[in-house]
């Protein structure tokens, strides 16, 4: 009946494993009391949980990446909390206890906290950067969030029911096939892997239809926001790299639930194609999580350097650069698997010159920057610790994509020192910037900025004492993953390691103290105009928080920083003419039931519950069907609504709300006009 | 109307039989034993890119004339990336089976 759940799955046979499953249990139970007692559950349903809008689905997104971004820091603190003790000792957590804390700390941070912070900030500000009313698919884009979602509980119900991968968040066969890891912990692994690869294919699909198909008239591709240039370039390499993702997870599923032979040891398998198709998705994932924080930086820099984004061109030229190379490059995650000198060398210089287009980016910015009026916001300061300490986590990559240095590193915590320098300054500031920069969008005020800086401060310094250590231990010769060592030397470092994992925490709490204290005093930071830092793109266009339907009328763009121009012109925040019906997705609660049967299924097929397998594939057929047969699933809002909500907007704007544009109006030879002493 | 419809029909059916046609080579050959070796392979995967442009062009309508050139941007590039992966994985895969031997 229950398959292979039995009591014996509760974790009452170690004291950190229950406390683990009590905070969850603890988080949860919480949560649903404190909805209770604010008797938010019909609030929650029908305008959150249920809701179509791009924009209410990106909040949920950057939720779920904040809530699991405590989850995998609380992973990473255990960790350098056991290394910093576990000199010759066994320290406090046993060794399978310790694998399954790496595994689940990879796994979460890369799939369930920086994929959903991108595309929540995608969904958030994208379709308003190009002028649409919503993405292409708002439906979709739905049964996105709530596959992730599911992804999401899958993992965190391992804590409880169970237990987690052992196998690295990799998971290279054979150790991760039946025979070595007969449990239930990389089967949690691959359904989380599955289910949330579903929901990131759909949404890279949806982007690249919505920026393809729903631009505003005169947004050609070359004046798009360079943020809309990562999310279009990204959207395609999640399209191309998911299913590679999904390919190579559902082949090792075969392999151990049906007793498949594609990556086993004997009997014709290959475990070394595994590592080959794994990273055929892998290398491109870096430059989808690193991508889309390259285009917030570039929106930041060039809002709070006040100038126009230096080399724009060359930015898009060097995205789309960047996207293909990073198609060309995956055999470098697994150089010492053995292959030959040759493909060794071609893909360690394809490596190489990824570095360039990376460069032509950082002096771009840097440029951005010179001579202009900067402006020490927190997502400015971010974006300037990012490109310091960005850099030399390229110059590491550089070194390590030589294939002679990189049998010397691999595997050693230099690569862990060299991933995480790429991916917290590279990604997670990207994020944090994007945060600081577009939270007063998404709910109408600002956020506090002296805790913002606070923040800052605590998480590149953590940074910095967490991982410089690393490097240095990387070239003592110690390897990633040691739940104990033996040589004395290696214990300073780690626990200067230790002491900067305590300022990432720091760092974390003042963004819990910078949001809490921010929601205190909304009234007075509130964003009227819609344009809180006189932004330059088309999502200030709109008010904060913008209507459902963003644009009341479509604008027309002639450059880009399209609203910049409309400032300077006087024709911002003007009535049109006249308003128009706007037809508008209703609602729907397939999606979040599409999520709960995706969760479902992926916990039976992990527990071996054939039936419930069985019901939930059939229930979700209904669902689908359901939906599809639906003709009634759009509203009309009729135009005298929309001209009350905007009416209503404009007359709460008084000229001094707005930002004084004459130090912008282009003088000498950028104006246009001819020069004085010139014919 | 009636004669456009006529002829997305035939369309369809030589679609239709050229698709049989190239599912029914691979199975003949296997199945019959008819060749071995590497020409198996090879006859395989010709048959199989033949078949992917029997879709696109008999079942997808996508030709060089009439389809928006933004779309065949898109399939040149699917087309490339696919050749990086089907590709870089032969080579590699290749290469380690002939320095495990």
């Amino acid at each position: 009946m229950l398959g292979r759940l039995t009591v014996e799955a509760l974790p009452f046979y170690s004291w950190v494993a229950m406390g683990g499953a009590a905070v969850t249990v603890g988080g949860g139970i919480a949560v649903f009391l404190l909805i209770t007692w604010l008797r938010a559950w019909k609030v929650l349903w029908t305008d959150w949980l249920t809701s179509v809008d791009h924009k209410k689905i990106g909040i949920m997104y950057v939720v779920l990446a904040l809530v699991m971004l405590v989850r995998g820091f609380v992973d990473a603190l255990m960790m350098r909390a056991q290394q910093a003790f576990s000199l010759n000792s066994e320290g406090y957590l046993p060794p399978e206890h310790f694998e399954q804390i790496f595994s689940s700390h990879g796994t979460i941070m890369i799939f369930f906290v920086a994929m959903p912070f991108l595309t929540g900030l995608i969904n958030i500000i994208v379709p308003q950067q190009i002028g649409a009313r919503d993405v292409a698919f708002p439906f979709l884009n739905s049964v996105s969030l709530w596959m992730t979602a599911a992804g999401a509980a899958l993992v965190l119900i391992s804590l409880v029911v169970g237990k987690f991968s052992q196998a690295g968040w990799t998971g290279y066969p054979p150790y991760s096939g039946v025979e070595y890891s007969p449990g239930v912990g990389v089967d949690y692994w691959l359904w989380a892997l599955i289910t949330s690869g579903v929901g990131s294919t759909l949404s890279g699909i949806n982007f690249i239809v919505t920026i393809v198909k729903n631009r505003c008239p005169g947004m050609t591709f070359m004046r798009m926001p360079m943020f809309t240039w990562t999310t279009l370039c990204i959207s395609i390499l999640i399209a191309f790299s998911f299913p590679a993702l999904t390919v190579v997870a559902g082949q090792l599923t075969l392999d151990r639930t049906l007793g498949f032979h594609f990556f086993t040891n004997g009997d014709g398998g290959n475990m070394m194609m595994f590592a080959n198709l794994l990273w055929i998705w892998g290398h491109p994932e870096v430059y989808i999580l690193i991508l889309p924080a390259f285009g917030i930086f570039s929106e930041v820099v060039a809002t709070f350097s006040r100038k126009r984004l230096f080399g724009y061109t060359s930015l898009v030229y060097a995205t789309a650069c960047i996207a293909l190379l990073s198609f060309t490059v995956w055999l470098h995650h697994f150089f010492t698997m053995g292959s030959s000198a040759n493909v060794n060398a071609i893909f360690g210089i394809a490596t190489m010159i990824i570095a360039v287009p990376t460069g032509v980016k950082i002096f771009d910015w840097l440029f951005t920057m010179y001579k202009g009026r900067i402006e020490f916001h927190p997502s400015m300061v971010y974006t300037i610790g990012f490109m310091v300490t960005f850099v030399i986590g390229g110059v590491t990559g550089v070194l390590l994509a030589l294939p002679p240095a990189d049998y010397l590193m691999h595997n050693s915590t230099f690569l862990v020192a060299h991933f995480h320098n790429m991916l917290i300054p590279g990604a997670l500031f990207g994020y944090f910037a994007g945060l600081n920069y577009w939270f007063p969008k998404a709910f109408g005020f600002k956020l506090d900025t002296k805790w913002g800086i606070r923040s800052f401060w605590c998480w590149i310094i953590g940074f910095y004492l967490a991982f410089m250590p690393l490097y240095v231990l990387g070239f003592k010769g110690m390897s990633r993953r040691m739940e104990h060592y033996a040589d004395p030397t290696w214990q300073p470092y780690l626990i200067v390691a230790a002491i900067g994992a305590l300022f990432v925490l720091c760092g974390i709490a003042c963004i819990a103290i910078q949001l809490y204290v921010s929601a205190r005093k909304w009234g007075s930071a509130r964003d009227i105009t819609g344009d809180p830092w006189n932004g330059r793109t088309l999502e200030w266009a709109t008010s904060s928080p913008p209507a459902p339907y963003n644009f009341a009328v479509l604008p027309e763009v002639t450059d880009i920083d399209a609203f910049h121009d409309m400032k300077i012109l006087g024709q911002a925040y003007q009535p049109p003419q006249h308003y128009e019906d706007i037809v508008m997705p209703k609602n729907t609660w397939i999606g979040p039931a599409l999520g709960a049967l995706a969760f479902a299924l992926g916990f039976a097929f992990v527990w071996y519950i054939w039936w419930l397998v069985a019901l939930c594939f059939v229930l979700s057929l209904v669902c689908v069907g359901i939906r599809a047969s639906d003709d009634n699933s759009e509203f009309v809002l009729p135009a005298a609504e929309v001209a009350r909500i905007e009416r209503e907007r404009l007359a709460q704007i008084s000229p001094a709300d707005m930002h004084d544009m004459h130090d912008y109006v282009p003088r000498g030879a950028a104006s246009g006009a001819p020069l004085t002493g010139t014919v | 109307m009636n004669h456009s419809a006529e002829r997305s029909l035939s369309t369809y059916l030589t679609g239709f039989v050229l698709a049989v046609l190239l599912t029914a080579i691979p199975f003949a050959l296997v199945w019959g034993g008819l060749l071995a070796g590497s020409a198996v392979y090879a006859v395989i995967a010709v048959a199989a890119v033949l078949q992917v442009i029997v879709h696109l062009v008999f079942f997808l309508h996508i030709d060089l004339k009439s389809t928006p050139a933004e779309n065949l941007f898109f399939l040149a590039f699917a087309a490339v990336l696919i050749f990086i992966m089907v590709g870089g994985s032969l080579w590699i895969m290749m290469d380690l089976h002939h320095r495990m031997q």
